[in-house]
C-alpha cells in the first residue's frame, strides 16, 4: 500500500504538468465553445451549439481548411522529395559533407517571422532582388505576392525553404542507422543503384518516413507566420490558412467563444485526418517494406 | 585717455554680461538636460513636473513598439522618472497585438497598466474601462489648443475619456514637382485635353495616377507610378477605403449615419455610395507599382516618401519620410485635402445628387491616443505623466522627429513658420501642408471611424469583402453585398441597441450635433 503511495507520489509531477499544460487549456477552451464570451460579453454562459452551428455554415472557415490542406499536401510532398534527394547525396561521405549539412539546417534555426519578413523583402514585385533577377535573365516577372495564385506559391516556396531541413536531417539520420547486410546482398545480386535505392534502401526507411511525415504534417498544419508576415491572407482570401482565419476571429475580433468552437473543430478534423494518413502511408509503406 | 579706456572695459563687460544672461534666459536649464528647445511655463511644464514627488511609486504603460509613439513614450517616460522619482515601467507591444493586451486585463479584472496608447477607434470597446480625464487637466492651457477634431475624438458621451497626444486624418500627398511642371501640363492637356492639377474628384485623381503610371516622369532612370495605397488585407486597408468611400457616399444634406441608417441600423456599405468607392479602389490598381496591391502602410510610406509614385493618400507618415532632410523629394511634394466626387448617394430619395462643386468629405481617421485605465491606483499620477508627455516643450519637440508619429492637432502646430523655421521646409509646402490640415477642422461633413464596440469585427468584415473585389473573387457590388450580410450578423450578435446607442455618438459628430 505505501510502496503504491510513493508510486503516485512520483507520477504527481508529471500528472500535474499535464493536466495544467495540456488537459485544462483542452477542457476549458472546450467549455469557452460553448459559451458567447466576446468582446462585448465576457461571460461563460452556455449558448449550447449555437457556435458550432455558425462554424458549419461559415464558408470562410471551410475555405481556409481547403487553403490549408493545398498548402500542407504541396510543402510536405516537395520537402520530402528535396530532403531525401539532399540526404542520400549526404549520406556517403560524411566528412566532407559536414559543412553542407550543417548549412542545410540554418533556414530551420531561423525564426519564421524573421525569414518571412526576408522573403516579403525578396518577393517585392518592384524593389524585391528575384523580379531583378528573372529581369536580368530576360525572363518575365512574377506578380509573387498580389496574384492569388503566385501568393499561395509564394507561401509554399517560403516553408519550403525553411523546413526542408528538417525532414533533411531526420531522414540522413534514419539512413545512417541502416544497416548494411542488406546493400552487400543488393550488390552480390547484381542490383544497380536505383534498384538497391527501391528495393532496399526505401522500404528499410518506411517506419522513419511516417514518422516524419506525420509530424511534418501536423507542424505544416499550424502555418501562421509566414502567412501573416508575407500575404495578411490575401490578396482576397487566397492565402488564409485555418490557423491564420481563427487568430483573426479570436485575437483581432475578440470573438473568443466562437474561435473555441472553430479550434475543436479544427482539432477533431485534424485528428481525423492524421488516422486516415496514418493509416493510408502504413498501408503504403510498410507494406512495400514488409 | 584712460577714463576713455575705462568707459570702453565697463560697456564691454557690461554688454558681454547683458547678452550672456540673454542666452540663459533664452536656452533654460532643461533644455540643456533634456531634448527641448525651451521649457514652455504652465502646470505640466518641466519646471512644473519637477515638482511632483513620486518616489517609491510604479507607472505602468502599455504602449506600441519602437519607433512609433513607443519611442517617445518611452523618451517622456525616463524624464518623468528623473524629474519626479517615479518608478515607470513601459511595455511595448507590436500593434497586432495592442488591442488584446489592453482587452484581455480589461475582461479578466486586472489593472495591468495604468496608462495605455493605443488607436483611438477602440474607444467604443475600451470606454468602460478608462477614467475620465478630470478637469484640472482638460482645463490645462496646452488642453485649450487641442483643435476641435481632436477634442471630439477623445470624447466618448460628452466626457473627455482619452487624452489627446497625436492628431491623424487621411489626405492626399502629391508630388508638386510634376504637378507645377509647366512641359508635364503642356503634355497632358496634349494627351488628354484635360488640366494637369492637384486632383479635385477621385475620378481625375484615377486618370492623372493612370497617365503617369509605368513611365520615367522625375528622369531618375527608374520607373515612376501613378498612387501607392494601403491596400494589403489586414494591413490597415480598411482606413482606406473609407478615404475612398467618403465623397460618393457621405452626403451633406443627409444625415443619421455613413456606415448605418441609424434609426435602423441596416448597414449601408452595400449601397451604391459604397460600391462606386470600391470599384475606384478596385480600378486603382492598374496605376499602382508592380505589388502595390499588396502594400501595407510601410510600403505606402515607403513607396510614396521615395519618390516611386505621383499621389498616396493616408496618414501623415508619407509625406514625413519624403519630407526627412535626406529625401531625394524633399521640398518636391504637397499636401492636399482628400479628392471629392461630383456625384453623392442620396440614400433618402434613392438617388445620385450631382455636385458642380466636388463633394468633400474629410476622413477624421483614427490614430494613437491615450487613457488611464479606471482601474488604476495611480491615476495622479498617470494623468501627470500624459499631460508632461504633451506638455507644449515636448510635443513641438516630438513633432519634429517623424517616426515618433506625433503628428499636429493643437492650433499652435498649424503655423507654417514652425516648420519652415524649425524643420527647414520650403514655404510652399509647409503653406499646402498646415491649410490642408488645419482646414479639415472646419468641415461640416465629416467622416469619423466605426467607433462602436467590435469594432474590429466589423473592419476586419469590411477589409476581407473589399480585399475578395480587389482579387476579382467577386464583383464590388457582390463583395459589398457579402459584408452588409455579415455586419448585420456581428450587429445581431453584439446586441443592437448597444451598437446603436454607441454609433449615436459617432453620427452626432459627423453631424455637428451638440450632445
Amino acid at each position: 500500500m505505501i510502496e503504491s503511495r510513493h508510486k503516485y507520489l512520483f507520477l504527481f509531477p508529471a500528472l500535474f504538468t499535464l493536466i495544467a499544460i495540456i488537459i485544462f487549456p483542452l477542457v476549458y477552451t472546450f467549455r469557452l465553445s460553448f459559451s458567447s464570451w466576446d468582446v462585448v460579453q465576457p461571460t461563460l454562459d452556455f449558448i449550447g451549439f449555437d457556435n458550432y452551428v455558425r462554424v458549419f455554415n461559415d464558408m470562410r472557415f471551410w475555405e481556409s481548411l481547403a487553403t490549408l490542406g493545398t498548402v500542407v499536401l504541396s510543402v510536405v510532398s516537395i520537402e520530402y522529395i528535396i530532403g531525401f534527394a539532399l540526404a542520400l547525396l549526404l549520406w556517403q561521405d560524411i566528412e566532407r559533407n559536414r559543412f553542407f549539412r550543417v548549412l542545410f539546417i540554418i533556414p530551420m534555426m531561423a525564426t519564421p517571422v524573421i525569414i518571412s519578413v526576408v522573403w516579403r523583402t525578396m518577393f517585392h514585385e518592384s524593389l524585391g532582388p528575384i523580379n531583378d533577377l528573372l529581369t536580368m535573365a530576360h525572363l518575365p516577372t512574377v506578380p509573387w505576392l498580389s496574384k492569388p495564385t503566385s501568393a499561395l506559391i509564394a507561401v509554399i516556396i517560403v516553408d519550403i525553404w525553411q523546413w526542408t531541413s528538417f525532414i533533411f536531417i531526420l531522414l540522413l539520420a534514419g539512413l545512417l542507422s541502416l544497416p548494411h547486410e542488406p546493400y552487400e546482398a543488393a550488390a552480390m545480386d547484381g542490383a544497380n543503384r536505383f534498384q538497391t535505392f527501391w528495393h532496399v534502401t526505401f522500404p528499410m526507411m518506411a517506419p522513419i518516413t511516417i514518422g516524419i511525415l506525420i509530424i511534418r504534417i501536423i507542424e505544416a498544419s499550424k502555418i501562421m507566420e509566414t502567412v501573416y508576415v508575407l500575404t495578411s491572407g490575401g490578396p482576397g482570401t487566397s492565402t488564409e490558412t485555418s490557423a491564420y482565419y481563427i487568430f483573426i476571429r479570436s485575437l483581432r475580433e475578440f470573438q473568443i467563444g466562437y474561435s473555441a468552437a472553430m479550434s475543436i473543430v479544427y482539432l477533431l478534423l485534424m485528428i481525423l485526418a492524421l488516422m486516415l494518413i496514418a493509416k493510408g502511408l502504413t498501408r503504403g509503406l510498410v507494406s512495400k517494406g514488409g | 585717455m584712460v577714463k576713455n579706456r575705462m568707459t570702453k572695459i565697463v560697456v564691454t563687460i557690461a554688454l558681454a554680461a547683458g547678452l550672456s544672461a540673454g542666452g540663459v534666459a533664452r536656452a533654460d536649464k532643461w533644455s540643456e538636460k533634456y531634448p527641448i528647445k525651451e521649457d514652455v511655463p504652465g502646470p505640466a511644464s518641466y519646471e512644473a513636473t519637477s515638482k511632483k514627488d513620486y518616489k517609491g511609486r510604479t507607472l505602468t504603460i502599455l504602449t506600441h513598439a519602437i519607433p512609433v509613439m513607443g519611442e517617445p513614450t518611452a523618451l517622456h517616460a525616463k524624464q518623468f522618472e528623473k524629474l519626479t522619482g517615479a518608478k515607470v515601467k513601459v511595455v511595448h507591444v507590436p500593434f497586432g497585438d495592442l488591442f488584446q493586451k489592453a482587452m484581455i486585463p480589461f475582461q479578466t479584472g486586472q489593472a495591468a497598466y495604468d496608462v495605455m496608447f493605443y488607436g483611438s477607434l477602440w474607444i467604443g470597446d475600451f470606454h468602460n474601462y478608462l477614467a475620465p480625464v478630470p478637469g484640472e487637466y482638460i482645463g490645462m492651457p496646452q488642453m485649450q489648443e487641442v483643435t476641435r477634431n481632436y477634442k471630439d475624438v477623445a470624447t466618448w458621451e460628452g466626457r473627455m475619456i482619452q487624452f489627446p497626444v497625436d492628431g491623424d486624418r487621411h489626405y492626399l500627398k502629391y508630388r508638386s514637382d510634376v504637378i507645377n511642371n509647366p512641359e508635364l501640363r503642356a503634355k497632358y492637356k496634349e494627351k488628354t485635353g484635360k488640366e494637369l492639377r492637384v486632383p479635385q474628384t477621385w475620378k481625375e485623381y484615377a486618370e492623372m495616377g493612370r497617365f503617369f503610371n509605368n513611365w520615367d516622369w522625375d528622369g531618375d532612370g527608374e520607373k515612376n507610378y501613378g498612387s501607392a495605397e494601403v491596400v494589403a488585407r489586414d494591413n490597415l486597408m480598411f482606413s482606406a477605403i473609407i478615404s475612398r468611400v467618403a465623397p460618393y457616399a457621405k452626403h451633406p444634406d443627409v444625415k443619421g449615419g455613413f456606415f448605418f441608417d441609424l434609426e435602423t441600423m441596416e448597414p449601408l456599405v452595400n449601397t451604391p455610395g459604397w460600391v462606386e468607392g470600391v470599384k475606384d479602389f478596385v480600378e486603382a490598381q492598374n496605376y499602382m507599382p508592380p505589388g502595390g496591391n499588396n502594400f501595407g502602410l510601410g510600403d505606402e510610406i515607403f513607396s510614396f516618401g521615395g519618390g516611386q509614385t505621383l499621389f498616396s493618400y493616408s496618414w501623415d507618415d508619407a509625406f514625413v519620410q519624403a519630407m526627412e532632410p535626406k529625401s531625394r523629394i524633399r521640398n518636391l511634394v504637397g499636401a492636399a485635402p482628400l479628392p471629392g466626387a461630383h456625384k453623392v448617394w442620396n440614400r433618402k430619395t434613392g438617388k445620385w445628387d450631382k455636385f458642380d462643386t466636388p463633394n468633400r468629405a474629410p476622413y477624421i481617421c483614427w490614430g494613437w491616443t491615450s487613457a488611464v485605465i479606471k482601474a488604476s491606483k495611480n491615476k495622479d499620477m498617470a494623468f501627470d505623466y500624459l499631460a508632461f508627455f504633451a506638455n507644449p516643450a515636448n510635443h513641438a519637440s516630438d513633432l519634429l522627429v517623424g517616426r515618433f508619429g506625433v503628428n499636429p492637432y493643437r492650433t499652435t502646430d498649424f503655423d507654417p513658420k514652425f516648420y519652415i523655421k524649425e524643420a527647414g521646409w520650403a514655404p510652399d509646402v509647409a503653406k499646402t501642408y498646415c491649410a490642408t490640415l488645419s482646414g479639415m477642422d472646419k468641415s461640416q461633413n465629416r467622416v469619423f471611424d466605426l467607433r462602436v464596440p467590435g469594432v474590429n469585427q466589423y473592419m476586419s468584415s469590411l477589409a476581407a469583402g473589399v480585399s475578395k473585389a480587389l482579387a476579382k473573387q467577386l464583383t464590388p457590388q457582390q463583395a459589398m453585398d457579402e459584408v452588409a450580410v455579415e455586419w448585420k450578423q456581428i450587429t445581431k450578435r453584439l446586441g443592437k441597441d448597444r451598437v446603436r446607442k454607441a454609433y449615436a455618438n459617432v453620427v452626432a459628430l459627423e453631424d455637428n450635433l451638440k450632445r
